[in-house]
């Protein structure tokens, strides 16, 4: 009995809801609609945007291993035919780019390693030290971020230029492990800030010394720290541009974007070799973000956000 | 207890005397940094500028005769104009364009690690490289471009080599290789806006663009502001770009502004004068900051603030 008025009372609500239900649908299926038509609009404009971003690649690596007839072509092969992988050899038999390549590799590895080092000791002498001054110095630190370049450029050479040091990898490196660049010693000085110190204390307690606590206790707990100075330094030492240009000045010392130019100034239609060349000097950054792109986001939004 | 004002020079204890020698050892490397790379090369420069040193001889003090030059020297001139159309002109594309983008991607788009990294990769391509690859890009005969504007029958400007479009060619590139990185830093905003925000407008009825413009768009102004500052000065101080690609040639149609610095400083080796032409970047640069901090308190939100 109860349960045929429940029913009839479910039916006729049910009734009354298929009415609702269609309307609802035709509604619900005009705003899906909407809905997908704005996700394709989204979706074409990122790809859009994504193969301008792509194709000049594309076009560097396909070109790196055309034949040297075949990179003049109308219309341009997209996929090399035939494939010359040997011009890639033939970059290391036309200019000495082993040479080139192992310059940069010592000068990145080693501006790289002084920047993490004497970042991260400032940065720990900043952020848990106390002495009088610190943060005035702290201050005039961070206006040192905001100073242009050129300013700096001229003298710097000058003292360089009176050290007997031009041409020599000396202003490529010894600079940075001075406190390896006031953004990185901002940067890990934040990371430290937010460490608790009740490590440090412990050890303090235990009789070790400033040295050794900052070393063995707080070097160890900011790693990702380091991992983002680190990929952030190897990008700027290895693309660096002006300081080799102004330094180096013997071919035997240059590094890979001296040489390369210098090679385009003798060679100015072997594009495929020069492709190639561009090619190799461009794998290890690509390899490192693939690698360490974790570090490379984190740093980024630290950049910006905090 | 009452609070004592300490006296501002106190004594030190023996242990904190410790602990400050401690201190300085900690930030010497960057102290000694500071005199010899910046420091001392800033007042070098200040006092070079006045001077007259071609490096062979020392430098003879020639007062505010480089700055008296620099008025009359048409180069001068060019090159302020060229870098001002560049950064006018690319600045605010490169914020516009990678904040479409990060809002395109904060949309719970599918492979957003995918998108993200395509964008980001022109960043990841040495300037060397960059330079190779637009030198053939743009290669009038035989360029990926001209080639494509041949297929619709138009015949492609000599781009790098043109006086007229030369300078429009970098701008073209900045915008491949200047986006990806401030699109990373919008993204990050985008993501930290809380949903109870755009909550809030939902409840007062508010559709997709209220959302926009009245969350959004006020929440994010801290980082396009910041993404404003970093972009204007990077373009202030282009260098290897045009040195790479154009020589700030045509006619010094590209002849950017550091460039010009250079040329004095490592070409002509008048480093007083070139002295004298950083100097007044540095107050070009320095002028600008100022003007956009506080033309910035006009439309920057800062959460915890109150507007008044």
């Amino acid at each position: 009995m109860r349960r045929t008025i429940l029913s009839e009372a479910g039916e006729g609500r049910a009734l009354e809801g298929a009415a609702a239900q269609k309307y609802a649908r035709s509604t619900e299926w005009s705003a899906r609609l909407r809905r997908s038509f704005w996700r394709a609009v989204q979706y074409l404009v990122l790809l859009a945007g994504a193969v301008v971003m792509l194709v000049p690649l594309v076009w560097l690596l396909s070109s790196s291993f055309k034949d040297q007839g075949h990179i003049f072509l109308f219309p341009p092969q997209w996929i090399p035919n035939p494939w010359r992988l040997d011009n890639y050899l033939k970059v290391f038999d036309q200019m000495p780019f082993l040479r080139y390549y192992w310059n940069t590799i010592v000068v990145t590895g080693a501006a790289l390693l002084g920047q993490v080092a004497s970042a991260s000791v400032v940065a720990y002498g900043f952020a848990r030290i106390r002495f009088p001054g610190r943060g005035a110095l702290f201050m005039v630190l961070l206006a040192t971020i905001m100073i242009p370049y050129p300013v700096t450029l001229i003298p710097t050479f000058i003292l360089f230029r009176y050290l007997g040091w031009l041409d020599t990898f000396a202003p490529l490196i010894v600079p940075y492990w001075l406190g390896g660049g006031a953004f990185f010693i901002f940067l890990l000085r934040q990371f430290y800030l937010r460490l608790s110190p009740e490590l440090e204390d412990a050890a303090r307690i235990d009789g070790a010394n400033t040295f050794t606590i900052f070393l063995r206790i707080a070097l160890p707990q900011t790693k990702p720290a380091l991992g983002v100075v680190a990929v952030f330094s190897f990008l700027g030492h290895w693309n660096d541009f002006l300081g080799p240009l102004i330094y180096l000045n013997t071919p035997d010392n240059y590094t890979l974007a001296l040489g390369i130019n210098l090679f385009r100034g003798f060679h100015t239609t072997q594009w495929n070799l020069l492709m190639a060349a561009s090619v190799m000097a461009t794998l290890p950054c690509i390899l490192l973000f693939a690698v360490a792109q974790r570090y490379f986001i984190q740093g980024i939004v630290f950049t910006g956000v905090k | 207890m009452v609070a004592v004002p300490l006296p501002r020079r106190r004594r030190m204890s023996p242990r904190a005397r410790r602990e400050a020698m401690e201190g300085y050892v900690f930030i010497l490397p960057w102290l000694v940094g500071l005199l010899a790379f910046v420091a001392g090369p800033i007042i070098a420069s200040l006092y070079l500028s006045f001077t007259d040193y071609q490096v062979v001889q020392p430098p003879t003090f020639i007062g505010v005769a480089n700055y008296q030059q620099l008025f009359g020297d048409g180069l001068f001139w060019q090159s302020l104009k060229v870098t001002a159309i560049y950064t006018v002109v690319t600045t605010p594309l490169q914020l516009c364009l990678s904040f479409l983008v990060a809002l395109l991607m904060n949309q719970k788009v599918r492979l957003l690690g995918m998108w993200r990294t395509i964008y980001y990769v022109p960043n990841l391509v040495p300037a060397i490289a960059t330079a190779m690859l637009w030198l053939w890009v743009l290669n009038p005969e035989f360029g990926l471009v001209n080639t494509l504007l041949r297929y619709f029958g138009i015949q492609g400007p000599l781009w790098l080599s043109s006086t007229r479009w030369a300078l429009f060619s970098l701008i073209m590139m900045s915008l491949w290789g200047g986006v990806g990185a401030p699109m990373l830093i919008y993204l990050a905003g985008l993501q930290g806006i809380s949903t109870e925000l755009y909550e809030a407008v939902e409840c007062d009825g508010g559709g997709g663009w209220a959302k926009f413009r009245y969350i959004t768009v006020p929440m994010m102004t801290p980082i396009i502001f910041f993404n404003l500052v970093m972009n204007m000065i990077g373009a202030l101080q282009v260098f290897s770009g045009p040195y790479l690609l154009t020589g700030g040639g045509p006619a010094n149609a590209t002849l950017f502004y550091v460039l010009y610095i250079y040329e004095n400083a490592f070409q002509f080796f008048k480093m007083g004068y070139a002295s004298a032409l950083a100097w007044v970047l540095f107050i070009i640069i320095l002028g600008m900051t100022v003007l956009v901090f506080k033309w910035s308190s006009m439309w920057v939100y800062y959460e915890g603030e109150l507007r008044r």
